[in-house]
């Protein structure tokens, strides 16, 4: 298995657009912007490159919650952006190049907001058996009930 | 002067597939381009909800026709890294000869529907009977010819057996002598240098900032290839990115043309080196956790992020195809070019929408 070092540094969203910046000065290049539904809050995820070094600044909104664009650093993010905000339903202020929910032409508005994504349950944890004594279940595993005198 | 909104597309005889551009003109001047995407989008990403991490094998596999593989490829390196899978080495070469094949088969229908785009129409054929050795090869080791479906979580659905391995070597040296009579013309001919030189130039900074992946980067001057990460079996092979600097349509075409002899130079490399073992391993559990899986499509960087929480229906699944990444680079070079150059500088891009709307 090879496996790449990812860094991910989870941020607050006041702190986003200064460390965008500064990742624009060390000479990093955007890679994307992912963003992930949770239960009743969504993920973002800027990924960012330099000399094959992946690195990502996270942070987490609840809905409706304003996101500064970060278009002013990193012109190219106004395709990412414009997808967020058209299926995401999120809104980003400023965006170099703003369609205004018309990127996507969609039939369902807003598809992966947390109203319509079904976010799957993790696993339960089995609960515990009953503990048995192994050896007297044991002589009775050759087929046959157990019987009672 | 008067200024004019020409639209270019969605449907245009060099569009295979539909993109559609504002061309705002100042006689025949372009002084911006503003992209419309999504006629077709598919929302492939949600259908996580609906299919377990195994089965979603085959809708990463149906993004796209040309690089279904690179796709299922990439999903499946992301869910095996997320579940710590230690997939065979034999695996993992084949994975690299299908992954070569499938570069070297979209570069030469790129250059067939490039000649097409000025008008080569011979050239176009040419191209597309050297494309046909790809697929039959792809026939005869996946027993399909565009979605392939042969990569699962945990490695292969099939083997190669050594005597294939060695004839897919010798077809490819074939082809390899073909494309150099057809890459003479591209290379050589007057009326295609005339239509692609200096077209469209896009420098090495601007290529960087507006992140450029791919072919685009690699003929502006950028090494940047995701394959000296070493993914698959890429480690145990010489990888080197194929670089031009004049970052015009013609290097772009030139970049594809050398990258053809680098994959076939590849598959050789891995043909020799591939290493006796199974193909598989089982894969038990479910995937907690997430990764950024990075995988060179021939269209260039492409990301495949899986976030999983222990349940068999991952939480996301998201693509960030090539094309999406280097359409703001596209805007640029279109800014200031002639409007008879618009189609030229669309298709050395070499757009897939059906990436782009996944």
């Amino acid at each position: 298995m090879m496996s790449e070092p990812q860094e991910i540094i989870p941020i607050e969203k006041n702190e986003l657009v200064g460390m965008v910046a500064e990742l624009f000065a060390e000479g990093y290049r955007l890679v994307q912007i992912c963003c992930t539904t949770l239960q009743s809050s969504y993920e973002l995820n800027y990924s960012f490159d330099k000399g094959y070094r992946f690195k990502n600044l996270r942070i987490t909104v609840s809905p409706d919650e304003e996101i500064p664009s970060i278009t002013a650093v990193y012109h190219n993010a106004f395709l990412y952006e414009n997808e967020i905000h058209d299926l995401f339903g999120l809104p980003v202020k400023n965006i170099a190049i703003d369609y205004h929910g018309t990127l996507f032409r969609i039939a369902i508005s807003k598809p992966f907001s947390i109203e319509n994504v079904k976010v799957p349950e993790p696993p339960r944890p089995k609960p515990e058996e009953p503990k048995q004594d192994t050896e007297a279940v044991a002589e009775h595993t050759d087929g046959h009930e157990p019987q009672t005198a | 002067m008067h200024k004019n909104i020409i639209p270019f597309g969605p449907q245009h005889p060099v569009l295979p597939e539909p993109i559609h551009f504002d061309l705002v003109t100042e006689d025949e001047k372009i002084i911006d381009a503003i992209p419309s995407i999504s006629y077709v989008h598919r929302g492939l990403e949600r259908l996580v909800e609906k299919r377990d991490y195994i089965d979603f094998v085959h809708i990463a596999d149906r993004i796209c026709g040309l690089c279904s593989f690179m796709h299922s490829l990439g999903y499946c390196q992301a869910v095996e890294q997320v579940m710590a899978v230690e997939v065979p080495e034999r695996a993992l070469y084949l994975r690299t000869i299908w992954a070569e094949l499938s570069r070297i088969h979209s570069h030469i229908f790129w250059l067939g529907v490039a000649a097409d785009a000025f008008g080569f129409e011979s050239l176009f054929m040419q191209c597309l009977r050297l494309r046909e050795s790809v697929l039959n090869i792809f026939e005869e080791t996946t027993g399909a010819r565009v979605i392939l479906a042969v990569c699962k979580v945990g490695g292969v659905r099939r083997d190669i057996d050594a005597d294939t391995l060695k004839g897919i070597v010798n077809r490819m040296t074939a082809t390899r002598s073909m494309l150099e009579e057809v890459s003479n013309v591209f290379i050589s001919d007057y009326s295609i240098q005339h239509r692609l030189s200096g077209v469209g130039v896009l420098s090495r900074e601007d290529a960087y900032t507006l992140g450029c992946v791919g072919p685009m980067a690699r003929a502006s001057g950028l090494h940047l290839d995701m394959r000296t990460l070493g993914y698959a079996a890429y480690k145990y092979l010489d990888v080197e990115p194929v670089v031009e600097s004049a970052g015009d349509c013609y290097a772009r075409c030139l970049v594809r043309i050398r990258e053809n002899y680098h994959s076939i130079d590849l598959i050789r490399q891995a043909v020799e080196k591939i290493p006796e073992g199974p193909v598989e391993v089982k894969v038990k559990g479910a995937p907690n956790g997430e990764y950024f899986s990075r995988v060179e499509q021939p269209r260039g960087e492409v990301i495949h992020y899986v976030k999983g929480n222990g349940s068999r229906f991952l939480q996301r699944f998201r693509v960030r195809v090539p094309t999406f990444s280097n359409i703001p680079s596209m805007i640029k070079m279109l800014k200031g070019s002639e409007l008879a150059d618009v189609p030229n500088i669309i298709l050395t891009l070499d757009p897939c929408i059906s990436c782009t709307e996944r």
